[in-house]
């Protein structure tokens, strides 16, 4: 569509990505942020060629083995190993896998779920509504981490459980906020121009409403993101998400937990890859926000 | 000797596109007990170098002038501390927003008190005699009621009242009302102005009234300076100004009162808007909306003839 | 604003009833035979398995279990725990304190740290401390914490030894439990040493859980102070000839106040969500490292009960946060 038409006019999609990464751009914390995802994304879909080694496999002689600097590291082992001699370079370039691909499932799922509800909630009103809000409500009255760590017990641990157990936990925001957004737009005069044309109720919510209540739920897309990163970790530190050896960051972490005395490496790295990720994304967050704030405050 | 004497006042804001002249070579001198009337619309940089002499512009702007001198001061050479002294107790001033002018978490009483604890000290008792004396005398009924009202609970009118007497508090010599009725019903602006005018007698201070209202100006104001676009086009006393304007800018506005507009139909309007930072003229910066405007105008900057009592910023003077 | 407690408190109820269905629908929907299930892997014997259904009445119709449940409930009987065979309300309140010493240090911490920062970030807008306290915070906000507690077990316990790695208060000292806050109990004995002790013990935990409450109330902090800087009002407290500091810490910090408190109280969730991990790393006795227990343990009607407790607990702080809202914004009048 915007192939027929010219590059700077305004109100056409180019002119509107122009000007929304002109203002993401002018943020350097938050490139830095898009090249870092960005990058990680890369590495986690190349792990197989990127990955110096298998990341499940057992070096009997070299158990851990500390990274390339000190003196005993050797450069086979960049990052050093674990206790059953695993590279753990290699294992944290594959646990990137599951923590995107997880995290990323939780906030589309999350998203899908919660947007559904919440223009329900928002268009049609009455009992629906209060029925939706209450649930929400009572979602948000248990600390996040306990819920889903109490749903991951119910639905037996696991990657699957602590995905769904996280995207619940994520719903009420994108509830809420569609909702509230919905309810700010329904009575504007484009929606009456839509349903005096006669447009479905179907129609109404997803192709009148939806569009206009998209930049404050792409803002809490990216902070639910990280938020599951660390969700996903926390549980897996636990031993309720993903189960060894499966090269999970926050299973890694609590693996490397009695070694903390002599094996510092098989801590830190870990945490500091969740930590940039998590920074990162947070930072790209912050960016999204002022990029599309202006337009907010403008319209 | 003048109470306030402004030379050559410059003030700039840094933008993100580099810097905007805000006021340009502004001077302004008040007696004692005078009143002085600066006429501009909005975005003529009225309010800017009054705001530059109470110091309290943005870090984002730059001032300077030849002279900035409050009774024989020079502003700029007195510290912070000392600055602080004249702010508020010698000269003080009121704002165009009375109603966001308050500060909602304290009440009229707590407010009026601070200025007075930070500028005459006094007992508890003695200040709380004093903010009910002034609440009174700013005509605002039931002072005992009211001083511990908070703002959110006054209307705009009484919210003004309240920033008066919290202005007057220390007696200052000068008080500056920056567009004090704006914001107010129309029937309440000349119950203000009138207080303003009743107390600046009563106290004999001076008043500098920033406005864009030229029939206010006519009720108040004994010298006018008529600002466009951050330059002083003109000066005068105010009755001379009326009789005759010498700047086509302080014409257009006089005959936009409806007293001046006679039998027409329509009120006569200045056609375009203030410029602003990136449409500024070449030339005289009125030029686009001046109807005598001629080439020599969108050339040439003017500056004021050298023996024009009104030093008027025109080439071509009326 | 009595009354707007009580029509506060009625509008919970809704909320409240429905936690008590999920905590109640939680031992129903695990699936297979939730008796079996609590046996684990051990199996269990005939008598034992229907003396355990009688006792957790999973005889009877779901509608009369969720009633016998509620009834329950209100009398403070929250059931048995299988493994300690103690009342699980008893359990819940012996280590409740623990998790209240600990949160409540933790948010002093961040109260202390984040509220000064961001008011300093926000009145030197633009310059390196602004950007540097802002770095420090998103970096606080975006932290693992159960990855942050090991790192600063293993730098100033293991490597420095100044910090003890686990527990409350050292073996040396014994101090009789009244209050359940180790640091009250110890200076109710009058033992400086022991009360020292406690400190000690508490210092590196409630680092690691008032990191992120740090890093929130610093940028919420700042943000608010940016907003109120702007205000009209700030300028007519400098045209008042107020010094900078008065400007600042009265006029505009009691003002961007408003928002920061409410943000302060719903910091509550986050401590009780990070008091899970943070009592797990840290070996402390409170309710977060007894829930994971419970659920590591299968012992549901503890982890059933906690819920509840817990749920329970946040919904009165969330209240609690409303009523200081009204109490420090006098636009608000009850």
């Amino acid at each position: 569509m915007s192939t027929s038409t010219t590059a700077s006019a305004p109100g056409t999609l180019r002119y509107q990505l122009a000007e929304f990464w002109s203002y993401f751009s002018a943020s350097r914390g938050a490139l830095v942020g898009l090249i870092f995802i960005v990058t990680i994304l890369l590495v986690a879909l190349l792990a197989p060629w990127v990955a110096p080694h298998d990341p499940a496999l057992q070096n009997r002689d070299a158990f851990l083995v500390p990274p390339v600097w000190h003196a005993e590291g050797t450069w086979s082992y960049l990052l050093g190993t674990d206790a059953v001699g695993r590279d753990i370079l290699s294992r944290l370039i594959f646990g990137a896998r599951y923590s995107l691909f997880i995290s990323a499932m939780v906030v589309l799922l999350s998203m899908a779920v919660g947007i559904f509800l919440g223009l329900l909630a928002g268009y049609f009103r009455g009992w629906l509504e209060t029925l939706i809000t209450r649930t929400m409500d009572v979602v948000l009255a248990f600390p996040s981490l306990l819920l889903a760590l109490g749903l991951v017990a119910v639905l037996s641990p696991g990657l699957t459980s602590a995905m769904i157990a996280i995207a619940v936990v994520q719903l009420p925001y994108f509830v809420r906020l569609t909702r509230a957004a919905v309810m700010s737009e329904k009575d504007r005069e484009y929606v009456t121009a839509s349903r005096l044309a006669g447009a479905s109720h179907g129609r109404l919510m997803f192709n009148t409403l939806l569009p206009n209540c998209m930049a404050p739920l792409i803002v809490q897309a990216t902070l639910s993101f990280s938020t599951a990163i660390l969700d996903i970790a926390a549980l897996g530190f636990l031993g309720m998400g993903v189960q060894p050896p499966t090269p999970e960051w926050g299973a890694m972490l609590a693996n490397a937990r009695e070694f903390m005395g002599s094996a510092y490496w098989a801590v830190t790295f870990p945490g500091l890859v969740i930590l940039l990720t998590v920074l990162m994304i947070n930072l790209m967050g912050d960016g999204l926000r002022d990029a599309l704030d202006p337009k907010m405050k403008r319209s | 000797m003048a109470l306030l004497e402004i030379a050559g006042l410059d003030v700039r804001f840094r933008t993100t596109s580099g810097l905007f002249p805000a006021v340009e070579n502004a001077d302004i001198t008040i007696d004692k007990g005078e009143v002085l009337a600066i006429v501009g619309e909005s975005g003529s940089g009225k309010s800017v170098s009054m705001l530059a002499t109470m110091g309290l512009l943005p870090w984002t702007a730059q001032v300077s002038a030849e002279k900035m001198l409050f009774d024989g001061q020079e502003l700029r050479e007195l510290s912070s501390r000392q600055r602080r002294q004249i702010v508020g107790g010698e000269m003080s001033m009121i704002f165009q927003e009375p109603m966001s002018s308050l500060n909602p978490c304290f009440t009229v009483g707590t407010q009026i008190d601070e200025m007075l604890k930070q500028h005459r000290g006094g007992t508890r008792k003695e200040r709380k005699e004093r903010t009910l004396d002034l609440l009174a005398q700013v005509g605002i009924p039931d002072p005992r009621k009211r001083i511990d009202a908070y703002p959110h609970q006054l209307s705009g009118g009484m919210s003004q009242r309240v920033m008066i007497a919290m202005a007057i508090s220390c007696n200052p010599r000068l008080l500056i009302a920056d567009e004090p009725t704006t914001a107010l019903d129309v029937t309440i602006q000349a119950q203000i102005l009138d207080l303003l005018l009743q107390l600046q007698q009563e106290h004999d201070m001076a008043l500098i009234l920033i406005t864009h209202d030229m029939g206010v100006v006519a009720e108040t104001a004994q010298q006018v300076i008529v600002q466009y676009a951050g330059r002083q086009v003109e000066r005068q006393e105010v009755k001379a100004l009326f009789a005759h304007p010498r700047h086509p800018y302080t014409e257009a506005l006089l005959s936009a009162l409806p007293e001046r507009a006679g039998d027409q139909d329509r009120l006569p309007t200045i056609p375009g808007v203030v410029p602003g930072q990136h449409n500024r003229p070449s030339g005289c910066l009125f030029n686009p909306r001046c109807r005598y405007a001629t080439d020599h105008c969108r050339e040439v900057e003017p500056r004021p003839a050298s023996g024009d009592p009104a030093r008027t910023l025109c080439h071509y003077p009326l | 604003m009595f009354k707007f407690v009580l029509v506060k408190l009625a509008q919970l109820i809704p909320t409240f009833i429905g936690v008590t269905i999920v905590a109640f629908a939680f031992i129903r929907l695990l699936p297979g035979d939730p008796i079996l299930l609590m046996a684990g892997e051990r199996g269990i014997s005939p008598e034992r398995y229907a003396q355990l259904e009688a006792q957790l009445g999973f005889d009877r119709s779901p509608i009369i279990q969720y009633f016998d449940f509620l009834a329950n409930l209100v009398q403070g009987d929250l059931g048995t725990s299988l493994v300690t065979h103690a009342p699980v309300m008893e359990e819940f309140l012996s280590r409740f304190p623990a998790t209240v010493e600990l949160s409540a240090f933790a948010l002093a911490f961040a109260i202390i740290i984040g509220l000064p920062a961001g008011v300093i970030a926000a009145t030197r807008r633009g310059t390196s401390i602004d950007h540097t306290v802002m770095g420090i915070s998103l970096t606080g906000y975006s932290m693992p914490i159960f990855w942050w507690g090991l790192l600063l077990i293993m730098f100033f316990s293991s490597t420095l030894g100044w910090t003890p790695v686990s527990g409350r208060i050292s073996y040396l000292y014994f101090v009789d439990s009244v209050t359940g806050f180790m640091t009250i109990d110890t200076l109710l004995a009058g033992d400086w040493a022991a009360f020292l002790s406690a400190l000690h013990y508490l210092i590196l935990p409630a680092i690691v859980l008032g990191t992120i409450p740090m890093a929130v109330i610093a940028r919420q902090t700042r943000s608010s102070m940016l907003e109120v800087l702007g205000e009209d009002y700030v300028r007519t407290a400098r045209a008042k000839g107020l010094s900078n500091f008065r400007v600042i810490m009265v006029h505009t910090l009691r003002n961007a106040l408003i928002t920061v408190v409410t943000v302060i109280g719903l910091q509550v969730g986050v401590l009780l969500a990070g008091a899970i991990l943070t009592e797990t790393i840290f070996s402390w006795p409170g309710i977060g490292k007894w829930m994971i227990d419970a659920i590591s343990r299968r012992d549901y009607p503890a982890v059933q009960g906690g819920l509840v407790l817990i749920a329970f607990i946040v919904m009165i702080v969330n209240l609690l946060v409303d009523v200081a809202y009204g109490i420090i914004n006098p636009r608000i009048r009850y």
